[in-house]
């Protein structure tokens, strides 16, 4: 099952296109992380996936063919926004009790244990929570849900790193305990990589990486050599050059088993690196080709 | 393939056991959790509405029974107790600083339900639960409506005891006392009586929900409320309400004194109309007692000079005996009219997650699959 699938999905406000031809399958079980810098359409995506906006074109189905924001999906996603918006004159009770009436199924009791846990006072009004507990407190409602597909978006923008590796374990335990799929955005690349193992790297509207971390790294690698040869690998699938004095950098489409010119050494490269290396590159792209894709949508419409 | 499927049927079902039902009665405590404060506010400004009225209702009313019991009519004494009773004449007297109330109710309860949403982008929680943005909406907005117009109808029935000795008549055996002031349909008051009051508190409320979605920031969506609810009441107040009936027509002088005059001319015996420059100037000639002041006839002396003369007065009226069947007229229109307002900010708001488009993108694109 997809939890996503778009298929020539554009959003346009105005003139400018926030998100443009984004075609992709996201499988479920992973955690996926959407990376990409300030305005490359990450939240568009998003609120597409969820529901809260309608696409200008093409199409986006969640959790295996269903439609944004109809009953079935609306019951299957958990979305915590971008700032984490609560009611502020609400407390931690109410917005339990709220989100429980909101939903057709809510674990009040595990919830209820999940703030406790966290030191959070279930008396306490929302506004003056600090960022840590509201962003805490939206994942523990958002989880309470029991989602099939939890949905973050900028999740950790506003979090100190205490906060961050806390809110980053809350999620990880959920995904051990209830297998649930997690989407999530952010421009941190650091904090992505112990967590996430599929990466969705979206440049200026357009997908330009998408797949399985072990994949898209083991299909990289990280060439060193004198610069003066760099014109040796022309017509290989070179993806960024970064030039030090005499040595030269290449980050290359390799496999392990594949030949290293003589004079040469080659790294395995690590996600940051690999993403730093496309957003730096917009013009390159390494997307699952078109033969999978259509046996993913092939296998979803028998299916 | 199969063997893909058939781990994936049975967790669906499982999932699907544990889903309670979601009735709308749901939505309540969630409505009154979230507009407590607000509704908190209505019921404090209402009841202390209500407990002035109720004081100075208690005069007005003394002084009625104190005027009309009072024999002989024409003493010195009698005159005092009218005039003590005419004295009463406060701010409420004209109605038109009530009129303010349901204008109030309906920028202050109404913009905010969705407009604060939007602004704080808490829209983004309450949406994407299961309960649906378009149900949630419907329910918010139906609730909310509801206590606010039965809130104002049981105002109403309070501001209708209040002005009830203004529309007795007080003044038997005067029949020049053709002022519009007391007639029950005259706009100052017409609308704060009957059914009008909680019809307008509710036009009020749907015209704040749809301006909060359509503006989506609380402040400017409040004055933007107030500014078409002051619109809409001038305009039915001032055009509209005359048209309900036809108005009668009538060239005699004993137009009841609570009828709501809506229009008064002269014309000769040959049917043309005739000015008030020339009126003036006719009874200029028949000298000081018939003048009125600044020549507009005004004393039965005058009206009865200028009939004699050969002019007639022809007076434009919607008799008082009309008052419920206009209650009901503008009630119903006014409620339709909400109906309206709150149907379009559900629409809107169901429109922007364009589930409709999408879903049937997607069948085409399934049948176009063979599927």
């Amino acid at each position: 099952m997809n939890v996503v699938e778009a298929s020539g999905l554009g959003k346009r406000y105005g003139g400018t296109w926030a998100l443009r031809e984004c075609s992709v399958a996201i499988p479920a079980g992973h955690v996926v992380a959407l990376v990409g810098p300030n305005g490359a359409g990450k939240s568009t995506l998003l609120n597409l996936a969820v529901g809260l906006t309608a696409p200008s074109a093409g199409i986006v189905t969640v959790l295996g063919g269903q439609p944004p924001g109809s009953p079935a999906a609306l019951d299957g996603i958990a979305f915590v926004a971008q700032d984490t918006p609560l009611y502020k004159n609400l407390s931690a009770a109410d917005m339990l009790h709220l989100t429980r009436n909101l939903n057709r199924r809510f674990d009040q009791v595990s919830a209820a244990a999940r703030l406790a846990e966290l030191g959070i006072p279930l008396k306490q009004k929302t506004g003056r929570m600090s960022g840590g507990q509201q962003a805490q407190l939206a994942l523990t409602l958002a989880l309470a849900r029991r989602p099939r597909l939890l949905v973050l978006d900028e999740p950790m923008a506003m979090l100190d790193p205490l906060a961050r590796h806390d809110f980053m374990a809350t999620v990880m335990t959920a995904v051990a305990d209830d297998g649930v799929s997690v989407l999530l955005s952010s421009h941190v690349l650091a904090e992505l990589e112990r967590v996430a193992d599929y990466l969705i790297l979206l440049s200026r509207g357009r997908v330009q990486v998408a797949g399985e971390v072990d994949d898209l790294l083991a299909s990289h690698r990280l060439l060193t050599g004198p610069a003066a040869e760099v014109a040796r690998y022309a017509g290989q699938p070179v993806v960024h050059i970064r030039r030090a004095e005499a040595v030269a950098h290449l980050l290359v489409r390799a496999s392990a088993d594949d030949p290293v010119p003589p004079g040469w050494e080659a790294h395995p490269v690590g996600m940051e690196e690999l993403a730093l290396a496309y957003l730096r590159e917009p013009g390159a792209a390494a997307l699952p080709g078109p033969a999978r894709r259509r046996d993913v949508q092939r296998s979803q419409v028998t299916g | 393939m199969t063997a893909l499927i058939a781990p994936a049927v049975p967790a669906r079902r499982e999932q699907d056991a544990s889903l309670r039902p979601l009735p709308w009665r749901r939505m309540a405590w969630v409505t009154w959790r979230q507009h407590r404060f607000a509704l908190i506010g209505l019921a404090a400004l209402l009841g202390a509405l209500a407990a002035c009225l109720w004081i100075v209702g208690l005069q007005v009313h003394h002084a009625y029974t104190a005027a009309t019991a009072c024999r002989p009519t024409s003493s010195i004494v009698c005159e005092g107790l009218i005039s003590r009773f005419d004295g009463i004449d406060n701010v409420l007297s004209n109605g038109y600083v009530l009129q303010a109330v349901p204008a109030l109710i309906g920028a202050f309860v109404g913009a905010p339900v969705l407009a604060r949403e939007l602004e704080t982008g808490t829209f983004r929680h309450a949406w994407t639960q299961g309960f649906g943005r378009w149900r949630w909406t419907l329910a918010k907005l139906v609730a909310l409506a509801v206590v606010v117009a039965a809130a104002a109808g049981a105002l109403s029935v309070l501001l209708s005891w209040y002005y009830q000795p203004f529309f007795r008549p007080y003044f038997a055996g005067n029949p020049m006392s053709l002022t519009t002031e007391s007639s029950p349909l005259a706009p100052g008051l017409f609308a704060l009586r009957g059914v009008a009051f909680a019809a307008w508190t509710l036009a009020a409320f749907a015209i704040g929900g749809l301006a909060g979605m359509l503006i989506r920031r609380v402040v400017p969506a409040i004055l933007a409320t107030l500014a078409a609810y002051a619109g809409l009441a001038f305009a039915a107040g001032s055009y509209l309400r005359q048209h309900y009936l036809t108005a009668l027509l009538t060239s005699k002088l004993n137009v009841p004194a609570s009828a709501w005059i809506i229009s008064q001319r002269w014309t000769t015996k040959g049917g043309r109309p005739v000015s008030l420059a020339t009126l003036s100037q006719v009874l200029r000639q028949g000298g000081p007692q018939v003048a009125g002041k600044g020549g507009v006839p005004q004393s039965l002396a005058s009206w009865q000079y200028l009939v004699q003369h050969g002019y007639t007065q022809w007076t434009t009226y919607q008799p008082a005996s009309r008052f419920w069947t206009f209650q009901w007229i503008e009630g119903s229109w006014l409620l339709a009219l909400s109906l309206l307002l709150i149907a379009a900010t559900v629409w809107l708001v169901h429109r922007r997650s364009g589930l409709k488009r999408r879903e049937r993108r997607i069948a085409v694109v399934r049948f176009a699959a063979g599927d």
